[in-house]
């Protein structure tokens, strides 16, 4: 077990509580900075999706994990970023400039869909945000003359100090680990902040809220900027890692990943964010691989377990029908949420938490330690 | 003129007068409570104060200044805390945080200053820090610290929703049956702390509170209410003598 003796008050706001976490962190980073030179092209692009994904959690964490208003609108947040970042990129304007105004752009709109949503909780408030998205969605099929409508937009290479960074280059992964990295450290010193306490607060009991001094609806449009602004700036940097965008890239589908992002890796945590990042993004290449090699090696499982070669054949087909299913993915995703709102509300991170917990205390850890109390019911009226 | 004063306040619900027509001022450095059944109005009259409700008629008027339109932050940024009958807290938080919630009426920090925690925002994170330690002391929460909301008693909770009205250094605190669910022991340490708060913090105190012995020792007045209306309005003593105040609550 670890004792913290906390000295000075600075104890409590410092990013690392403990020399512990200079260790755990400094090998994570020096692995994250060898990866370009270990790992394989596929899986070094498949990573800079989980970057991407992730600053996208971060994002949504700040809305929904800390300020608690649910959004369902996030793609279409990703897709302004993106748009705006190919639509000036058309008159060589250089990058930090357009990777900026996507953000500040986005932010803008992150606002205004703030304001109407001040009226709106729980369902209703995610019934507007997949309406809002849905405008954007018909907007960028149907502004031609600015977004190309279906025919999509090509994202040009991208330029930094004169120099090309291709996109499936390790600067470009490099570059994107870096704005994740900056956005962790953004929400962190955000969340040791006033402002940050304040979207906790909201999230916890409005009423107190208001009545210890926070105005609500400033700080929920904030929430609502903050979030919006941070999800363009990861829009900008997928637009240059798919080179093309088109309206259909920003559907439902997408808000609703970024949504298991947070769900899967902990709505409160930022760990969880990158957690659920690597979950979501790992997940095709897994539906890839069961579809191709699962059948095969179920069907050799069966065989040496005695079954006969047609009864192999046939399990090897059933098999292989299952794994190519249409909407399987969706499946798979609705069964994931389900289970995880059921059985592990806290997600991965939470899991992880109990689990070192539970090595800390050994052998004196309580399976009741994370349950929560509720040991008297609010009511609405009597405040 | 008073410290603060409401006057003629009225909240209905439909045709429920919740509150009706009441009127009463506190003065600077008094401990004012308010008695009366269940379903006196009590409560109501603070979410008129703190602007829960919106009154139906009436006005508030807190040091010379109408507050009666004012939204319900800026009430709190005036200095006027409240507690909840039913505590409201921020369940998923620390202790810590939820005090430092109290603080927010005296953060200056930009949006900006806060995403880079510059020097200037620190500097301000250790001064609000050693408020709410005060605070910590003098409520004797140094066990709880970092402690989540949620796996705490329900006495605890009732000490850190004070301690969350007291660090926002109010100059006039609401504090809504301070001693319900309290056993004698912690009824005690509140009744000390109540006098404790206008005494060394100069905090003016209007409370609503059942437990007569409480009300008896900390008060210097005593507003009766029933049915939404003041029935009697003086010193503790007087106040439970007064024959309407006798018949509500035997419930005649
Ligand atoms: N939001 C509300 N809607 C309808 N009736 C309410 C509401 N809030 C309070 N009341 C009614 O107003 C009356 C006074 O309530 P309250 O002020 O909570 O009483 P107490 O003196 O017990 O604190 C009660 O009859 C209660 O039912
Ligand atoms: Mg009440």
């Amino acid at each position: 077990m670890r004792f913290l003796f906390k000295t000075d008050y600075e104890d409590d706001i410092r990013l690392f509580p403990h020399s512990g976490y200079f260790v755990s962190y400094g090998i994570l980073f020096a692995l994250l900075l060898t990866a370009p030179y270990v790992l394989s092209s596929y899986l070094m692009s498949q990573l800079v999706f989980v970057c991407i994904y992730a600053t996208v959690g971060v994002a949504l964490l700040i809305l929904t994990g800390f300020t608690g208003q649910a959004s369902l609108g996030h793609a279409a947040f990703l897709a302004i970023g993106a748009y705006t970042a190919a639509y000036l990129q058309q008159f060589d304007v250089p990058f930090p400039v357009y990777f900026l105004a996507a953000g500040l752009l986005t932010g803008v709109v992150g606002a205004l869909v703030g304001f109407p949503a001040l009226r709106l909780q729980g369902i209703y408030l995610v019934i507007a945000t997949i309406s809002f998205a849905f405008i954007v969605e018909e907007i960028l099929a149907r502004w031609e003359s600015v977004t190309h409508g279906n025919e999509g937009m090509r994202v040009k290479t991208l330029y930094l100090f004169g120099t090309a960074v291709s996109r499936d280059s390790p600067a470009f992964y490099f570059l994107c680990l870096a704005v994740l990295v900056l956005t962790i450290v953004g929400a962190l010193n955000l969340l040791r902040s006033p402002t940050g306490r304040a979207f906790v607060a909201i999230r916890d009991s409005e009423t107190a809220a208001r009545s210890m001094g926070i105005n609500v609806s400033l700080y929920k449009v904030k929430s609502f900027a903050i979030s919006a602004a941070i999800t363009g700036l990861a829009g900008c940097l997928f637009a240059h890692k798919l080179s093309f965008i088109s309206p259909e890239m920003f559907t439902l589908q997408l808000s609703i990943e970024f949504i298991i992002v947070i769900l899967i890796g902990g709505t409160f945590s930022l760990h969880g964010a990158v957690l659920g990042a690597i979950f979501i993004v790992m997940i095709d290449p897994f539906l890839t691989y069961l579809k191709d090699d699962m059948p095969g090696l179920i069907a050799g499982m069966a065989a040496t377990m005695g079954a006969g070669s047609e009864r192999a054949a046939h399990i090897q087909d059933s098999v292989a029908a299952f794994a190519s299913l249409n909407g399987l993915k969706g499946a798979i995703y609705g069964i994931i949420i389900v289970l995880f709102v059921l059985f592990e509300p806290l997600g991965l991170y939470g899991r992880w938490l109990k689990i070192k917990l539970y090595f800390q205390l050994f052998p004196l850890y309580k399976r009741a330690t994370f349950k929560r109390q509720k040991i008297y019911v609010k009511s609405e009226r009597n405040r | 003129m008073s410290y603060f004063r409401a006057e003629n306040l009225a909240l209905h619900f439909g045709g429920l007068k919740a509150v009706d027509a009441v009127s009463f001022a506190v003065e600077k450095g008094e401990i004012l409570s308010i008695i009366g059944p269940n379903g006196a109005g009590k409560s109501s009259i603070f979410n008129l104060i703190s602007r829960i409700y919106s009154p139906t008629s009436g006005k508030i008027f807190f040091e010379d200044q109408d507050i009666t339109e004012q939204p319900p932050y800026a009430i709190a940024r005036l200095g006027i805390a409240r507690t909840f009958q039913n505590i409201e807290l921020f369940e998923n938080a620390t202790v810590l945080s939820n005090l430092l919630v109290g603080r927010h009426r005296h953060s200056t920090t930009q949006l900006w200053q806060e995403l880079l925690f510059l020097p200037s925002v620190r500097a301000n994170e250790k001064a609000h820090r050693r408020r709410v330690e005060q605070v910590i002391e003098f409520l004797d929460l140094e066990p709880y610290r970092d402690k989540l909301i949620s796996g705490l008693p329900y006495g605890v909770r009732k000490v850190i929703e004070l301690a969350r009205a007291l660090s926002s250094e109010p100059k006039l605190i609401l504090l809504d049956e301070p001693s319900s669910g309290l056993n004698v022991e912690e009824t005690d340490d509140m009744s000390f702390w109540i006098r404790d708060m206008r005494t060394e913090l100069g905090i003016t105190v209007l409370m609503v509170e059942h437990d007569m012995s409480l009300v008896n020792r900390v008060s210097d007045r005593v507003i009766a209410l029933n049915s939404g209306r003041v029935l009697a309005m003086g010193p503790p003593a007087e106040v439970q003598q007064h024959p309407d105040v006798v018949a509500a609550y035997l419930g005649a």
